[in-house]
């Protein structure tokens, strides 16, 4: 992408992207049932915050935010190995993948 | 030129932990070896020292301190150091403990034989060294005090020594306790030490108390009858002597180590040791010297009428401790340490003799029931008549001249002094009475004991020639003299007994002069040697009618100590129960005590107070719990939500600083902001 595009928009439309996009992370999280949804928001929410970090290091030409996304993302991947690992063993062991089904810590 | 000091304690302590550590798995005669070898190194340092340091030969000057291990306590006012040191005194007492302590320790290797737990014992009387000797050589009250303790502890588990007898155990907690009283009285005089003079060195209160030579009474009377408590706690003295009585229940060689040779004169040596302050409160000395004749008359007393042989020389030590007290409150220390030195020659050989006798007769310790020894154990016969001559006063043994110069120096300290040496004397009378009465009952006259029975069994088992059970019944029961490792330290301390008192109180209090001031030298004072004389003549009359009595009531069978008995029955009755002393404290103390704890600390304190606020506790917490647990309600969305939910109020306080310019999450966003 060219260089005098990006900085056609402005950057608020950026961080205001990443809101959303969270914000939809954290709501799917909140009232979705499968474990596989409520996994994708998780990374929904992880990638908004990606955004905003690219944003912002745009903003004010500082490449410690860009620095931070890498790392984001590895541990992002890495979640996303142990997670769908963990999911995986959940179902084999409950037959589901209800969250509200899967309350063994419950008192 | 070292004197290593710091050896000579420590050198027991090595023993004690090979032994007390080790001492189980190894084999007897090794644990012998290290008993005897440790103190006997330790000795040989004393010996050095000695020699080295012999006011005269020049190499050092007393006293000499040496300080081993640098600092020990470091805080605010109280500074203590690990320090020792050495003059006349300390001297003369290292001498004793570890000269009489390593005899004691060869008697046991003969004693102890048969004896369970021969390495226990052994690690305990090396450990009571130790502590004797810290206690002797410290240079402070702090350290002092260590030694002070160490020594009640290993008393402890030597006087509980068969602690599977109810009573050995029983005996060993009242030494404790009791001693605890006295301890007592120590701490406080060491606080009021520290509070007056700023340190607990001996060399530093002298100073200060030299400085000050205006200074008497008041604060200083205080804190020295703070240390006559203690003094009176370990020396067993009225009215803490009762435990003294008890501790007969350990091991003879204990008896004759712990509780008459060295810790009981420990009272004796404290205030030997501080008598700069007892100079300085005549008030306090009065004290002093009125206890101990009290004591020494009261205990006399009751040994008249003991059967136990080691009853009557428990109480006989607690009369020649009173002895002791009586010489140091008439401010005439060194008699005192003479009188400690000599004591602890006579009256260490006695107990072993007893102990001796005791061994012989399969432990029989009733006087009634031994009699006619004299031809089966001729050496302890022997060598137990030193001991008796040495304590009754007979002229030329050792008792003789300690006790003179005790009585002498109190009949010259003024009206209080004279009327105590009447005590004292009427106490000299007693005690020639109830040491020949033990003599003749226990070597004279007919054999009563029940062995003689069993010896006329065995005869005529053999009549019938049944040879294999006479071999069986005559080894354990015939009356027997003990082995030559028993005998070998009698006959040293009989003699020590016999030639101990001829130094003389004159060249001892010499020697002594510089730790403990001048005494009155009767060849000083006008009509001193005439007067002298005339006392010492006194003193040897009753102690030759004292031997009389003896000998008319005891000599041979007779029925006047029965009649005595008939016509006072009342005093016979006091004198058999000791004067219902140990009643008498147990209903007024012991029991007010057990009371208290058990109903008012019992009920209020443990179980409204400790119970209580331990309930209240526990059940704000389960409240709590109760409520706080509804959040973990299992269910992960829940979860969640409160998570988002706190991020939220994360966020929005965030917001509001920024825009309100609230300073809490300045921070926050400087950084962010970076």
């Amino acid at each position: 992408m060219p260089q005098s595009l990006l900085n056609d928009v402005p950057s608020s439309w950026y961080l205001l992207l990443s809101a959303l996009l969270f914000t939809l992370g954290v709501v799917g999280f909140l009232i979705k049932r499968n474990l596989i949804t409520v996994f994708m928001s998780i990374e929904l929410m992880l990638n908004a915050v990606n955004l905003s970090f690219v944003t912002f290091a745009h903003e004010w030409h500082a490449v410690k935010g860009q620095i931070f996304v890498f790392f984001v993302m590895v541990v992002a991947a890495a979640e996303a190995a142990v997670g769908l690992a963990i999911i995986i063993a959940i179902f084999r062991a409950r037959n589901t993948l209800n969250v509200d089904q899967i309350d063994l810590m419950k008192l | 030129m070292n004197l290593y000091l710091w050896l000579i304690p420590v050198l027991p302590f090595v023993g004690f932990l090979i032994n007390g550590l080790l001492g189980r798995r190894l084999p007897k005669a090794l644990v012998s070896t290290v008993a005897l070898a440790f103190p006997l190194a330790a000795f040989g340092v004393v010996l050095r020292a000695a020699m080295l340091a012999w006011p005269g030969n020049g190499n050092f000057s007393l006293p000499y301190v040496e300080n081993f291990a640098g600092s020990w306590i470091n805080a605010g006012l109280l500074h203590v150091d690990f320090s020792f040191a050495l003059d006349q005194l300390t001297l003369v007492m290292l001498l004793i403990i570890t000269g009489v302590g390593f005899l004691i320790h060869i008697y046991s290797i003969g004693y102890m034989a048969h004896e369970e737990g021969y390495w226990r014992y052994f690690a305990y009387l090396n450990l009571f060294l130790f502590f004797m000797l810290t206690l002797v050589l410290a240079e402070n009250y702090l350290l002092m005090f260590v030694g002070w303790e160490g020594v009640g502890l290993a008393s402890y588990l030597l006087i509980g020594f068969y602690f599977d007898k109810k009573s050995a155990a029983d005996a060993g907690k009242k030494a404790f306790v009791v001693n605890r009283v006295g301890d007592f009285g120590f701490l406080l005089g060491m606080f009021l030490l520290l509070s007056q003079f700023g340190s607990l060195s001996l060399g530093k209160i002298g100073d200060a108390l030299a400085l000050n030579p205006g200074q008497h009474g008041g604060i200083l009377t205080a804190i020295a009858l703070c240390l006559v408590v203690g003094a009176c706690g370990k020396s067993a003295q009225i009215p803490l002597y009762i435990w003294l009585p008890d501790a007969m229940e350990g091991p003879t060689p204990v008896s004759a180590l712990i509780h008459a040779a060295t810790m009981v004169t420990a009272g004796v040596y404290m205030i030997a040791r501080t008598h700069g302050i007892f100079d300085r409160s005549p008030f306090a000395l009065a004290v002093v010297a009125i206890i101990g004749a009290a004591t020494a008359f009261f205990a006399a007393t009751i040994a008249l009428v003991q059967t136990d042989i080691k009853r009557v020389l428990a109480y006989s030590t607690i009369s020649q401790l009173g002895y002791m007290f009586l010489g140091c409150g008439v401010a005439a220390y060194s008699a005192a340490i003479f009188h400690l030195m000599t004591h602890a020659f006579f009256k260490a050989l006695l107990f072993l003799a007893a102990g001796s006798v005791i061994h012989g007769l399969n432990g029989e310790q009733n006087m009634l029931k031994m009699g006619g020894l004299r031809k089966k154990m001729p050496v302890t016969f022997l060598t137990m008549t030193m001991g008796v001559a040495a304590i009754a006063g007979i002229p030329i043994w050792a008792g003789f001249f300690s006790k003179d110069a005790i009585l002498y120096e109190a009949f010259q300290h003024g009206v209080l002094g004279r009327s105590l040496y009447f005590v004292g004397l009427v106490t000299a009378f007693l005690t020639s009475f109830y040491m020949f009465r033990l003599w003749y009952l226990t070597f004279f006259g007919e054999s009563r004991t029940s062995t003689t029975s069993l010896g006329e069994h065995g005869a005529s088992v053999h009549a019938r020639s049944d040879t294999r059970l006479v071999l069986e019944a005559e080894p354990s029961h015939a009356v027997h003299e003990s082995p030559w490792s028993m005998l070998g330290p009698l006959v040293i301390l009989a003699v020590l007994s016999f030639v101990g008192g001829w130094v003389g109180i004159e060249r001892f209090g010499q020697f002594l002069s510089p730790v403990t001031g001048p005494i009155i030298d009767p060849a000083l004072e006008p009509g001193g040697k005439s007067l002298d004389i005339t006392l010492t003549v006194v003193a040897v009359a009753i102690a030759a009618i004292g031997w009389f009595f003896a000998r008319l009531y005891y000599g041979r069978k007779s029925e006047r100590p029965g009649q005595i008995v008939a016509a006072m029955p009342g005093v016979y009755s006091l004198l058999v129960h000791k004067y219902w002393i140990d009643e008498l404290y147990s209903n007024i103390i012991v029991k007010p005590l057990t009371l208290a704890s058990r109903y008012v600390l019992g009920w209020l304190g443990e179980g409204a107070i400790i119970r209580g606020s331990a309930w209240l506790l526990a059940g704000i917490a389960t409240l709590l719990g109760e409520l706080v647990r509804r959040w973990q309600s299992g269910n992960l969305r829940s979860y969640s939500a409160w998570l988002a939910a706190g991020a939220a109020v994360l966020l929005v306080f965030a917001i509001a600083s920024a825009l309100f310019g609230l300073h809490s999450f300045d921070f926050a966003i400087a950084w962010a902001g970076r």
